[in-house]
């Protein structure tokens, strides 16, 4: 597969986007300035990275409690997502939602969401909709293998076989369910197997490998764009941080965390496109000044925009509001 | 005016905001080809294709969060969970999904979406096929929830719902279906949610009855009228949003009220009724409110034990000569 440079450039500003947010989000959690829970992402960047790279701008996606990479790669601005980490007015939701549940309609993300499969049935009904509608969107639904064990994924998986439904779901196979490992969850070696059951094409590919990851989705997402349905794509690539953060993770194997980090998609992919000449040290740089100075204006917009005043907590419930 | 029944006048509700906007889609187990499990849906498909008349497998949990997903996309679904019991089992994708996503975006996206199920006690239904979970919806914030109790009700109460652009909660009765009959005009006509209808005037005791009740309660008014107890008979019609004073206003005349759901009593509406009026009437009130409710226990399927649990038309009656005697 040869992709042109600004294609590989994008892939290389998406998951440096995703990890500089993260890292920085993490930093200021810790300072204490975020309230409620991070789930990093980490290690994991080239999925929605690679995923979100294919798709159109029109099209939609759903997120997970893990969710900032399926943000940042749709195209949301690092800005008011940091506010809505902090809580600040400034959010893309108002500070209602948090980092678990950040939504941004305008962009084609229907929210990432806190229940564990929450998403995979509205994002099959917004394929459904895009089908009635013939107006030729896709939707990738993002989701862990954890999901996989939910009644919602079998209900829906279904359905969108059945039905023929434009969606690619995107398992993003990180090996835990916060403490049990998927091998003592699933009785699987390669979960994508599941796929034949429900008859459609199931796929599994490198995590860790943004390129594998492009491919693999541009095949899945022309595949549900002709009207033929769902596929259901397995990345396999572990998270290199803990499950949230605090999370002393006393359950994993040294080895697991190593192995993550030797695999860590970034350095992988710089020097890729180094070493093949696609990008110059010079042009690098550019791209990663260019995310530094996002991430610098990110913290700096949450840290002077305003808390909501505690009543708009009352606001936002119904479009025709109720006594 | 024709009458016409409960079911008709669903029916007709449903057909009539299809053909108005192009964007309302129906979907559930066995309304397309079957017509419905209560036969409310019939003739559906023949006139509007399968796409917009959509059979699903059974898979309550898909039925609501494709409804979600399409409303978020700019469709108006309108999905039929059989039995109000089976919302146990789509319990997540209503409570945690279509309640909580508008605010939670904070007012980013409405959901126009109307969930229709039947609440059926009374039928030997045991207790999978029984349930009366209203006040569940009542107790989740996002919802609104609408109980009619007549067609009239019924059809310009659906087609409110299909028109807004909130989610909504219809429950219908399985005895109602074909039990009722009622003068239903022909022409379009909507009912705003959030506005009691008073069924009967009296001036001597409230009653505050909905779905199933409200037939129970005009039928006590009648064995109290013979005694020179004159009841007034309150249906809030929607239970969110509640029109708390329309039943406030009958408790300042009669200052005596009965609260009556065929619900378990326990932590129920009616419970949520009393209150309210304790906040905004106590002063008018000449006695304690009386709730007439199921017993707190799974509906019973031997037809005397489930007779035993409901509530009657005779739980009525001894409650308000219990007030007024």
């Amino acid at each position: 597969m040869t992709l042109d440079k600004n294609k590989y450039a994008e892939l290389y500003e998406s998951m440096l986007r995703i990890r500089r947010f993260e890292e920085t989000a993490i930093d200021v959690f810790s300072a204490g300035k975020i309230p409620g829970f991070i789930h990093s992402y980490i290690g994991q960047e080239a999925i929605a990275a690679g995923v979100c790279a294919v798709l159109r701008p029109t099209d939609y996606i759903t997120g997970t409690h893990r969710g900032h990479g399926h943000c940042l790669a749709k195209g949301m601005r690092m800005d008011r997502m940091m506010a809505e980490l902090y809580g600040k007015r400034t959010g893309y939701n108002k500070g209602k939602g948090g980092s678990m549940h950040i939504a941004d309609f305008s962009c084609g993300l229907l929210g990432c969401n806190g229940i564990v499969a929450g998403g995979i049935g509205l994002a099959t009904g917004a394929a459904w909709g895009s089908q009635l509608q013939k107006n030729g969107r896709v939707v990738a639904c993002f989701f862990g293998d954890g999901a996989m064990n939910r009644g919602s994924f079998h209900e829906a998986v279904n359905v969108a076989s059945i039905w023929k439904l434009p969606i690619v779901y995107v398992v993003e196979a990180n090996g835990w369910g916060i403490s049990m490992p998927t091998s003592a969850a699933i009785n699987l070696t390669d979960i994508s197997e599941r796929a034949k059951a429900y008859g459609i094409p199931g796929v599994s590919v490198n995590g860790y490998d943004v390129l594998a990851v492009y491919e693999a989705a541009e095949t899945a997402v022309a595949r549900a764009r002709r009207g033929e349905g769902p596929t259901l794509l397995v990345c396999y690539a572990t998270r290199i941080r803990p499950h949230d953060e605090g999370d002393p993770q006393t359950y994993r194997p040294k080895e697991d965390i190593e192995e993550a980090k030797r695999n860590d998609p970034l350095p992988r992919y710089r020097s890729f496109l180094l070493d093949n000449g696609i990008l110059e040290e010079a042009e690098m740089k550019d791209i990663e000044e260019r995310v530094e100075a996002e991430v610098e204006a990110a913290l700096k917009f949450a840290d002077e925009s305003p808390y909501p005043a505690p009543e708009e907590a009352l606001d936002d419930l119904f479009v025709e509001e109720v006594r | 005016m024709r009458e016409i029944t409960f079911a008709q006048a669903i029916n007709e509700a449903l057909r009539e905001e299809m053909r108005r906007d192009p964007r309302v889609i129906t979907l559930g187990e066995d309304i397309a080809v079957l017509g419905g499990n209560f036969g409310v849906t019939k003739g559906l498909l023949e006139e509007f294709g399968p796409e917009r008349v959509k059979d699903t497998p059974i898979s309550e949990d898909a039925i609501i969060g494709l409804s979600l997903g399409a409303a978020l996309v700019g469709l108006r679904p309108v999905a039929e969970i059989m039995f109000s019991s089976f919302l146990g089992c789509c319990m997540e994708e209503l409570y945690n999904q279509v309640a909580a996503i508008r605010y939670m975006s904070g007012g980013q996206v409405s959901v126009p979406l109307v969930v229709r199920t039947a609440n059926s006690l009374g039928r030997s239904g045991a207790a999978q096929h029984s349930a009366r979970p209203e006040a569940w919806f009542v107790h989740t914030p996002g919802l609104k929830v609408v109980i009619p109790s007549t067609p009239y009700d019924a059809k310009g109460l659906l087609k409110t719902a299909i028109r807004s652009d909130d989610p909504v909660m219809f429950f219908e009765h399985a005895l109602l279906y074909y039990g009722v009959k009622g003068l239903v005009p022909e022409e379009d006509y909507t009912i705003p949610f959030g506005v009691a209808d008073v069924k009967r005037e009296g001036g001597d005791v409230t009653i505050v009855a909905y779905s199933m009740m409200v037939k129970k309660a005009l039928e006590a008014a009648e064995i109290l009228a013979e005694d020179g107890i004159e009841a007034e008979v309150v249906d809030p019609r929607t239970l969110v949003p509640f029109d708390i004073d329309t039943v406030v206003a009958s408790v300042k005349k009669t200052h005596r009220l009965i609260v009556a759901s065929e619900e378990c009593g326990r932590a129920g509406v009616c419970a949520e009724i009393a209150f309210r009026v304790m906040e905004e009437a106590f002063d008018y009130l000449d006695a304690p409110i009386e709730r007439v409710a199921a017993a707190d226990v799974p509906v019973p399927f031997s037809p005397p034990m489930e007779e035993f649990i409901m509530p009657k038309v005779e739980d009525l009656v001894e409650a308000a000569r219990r007030l007024v005697g």
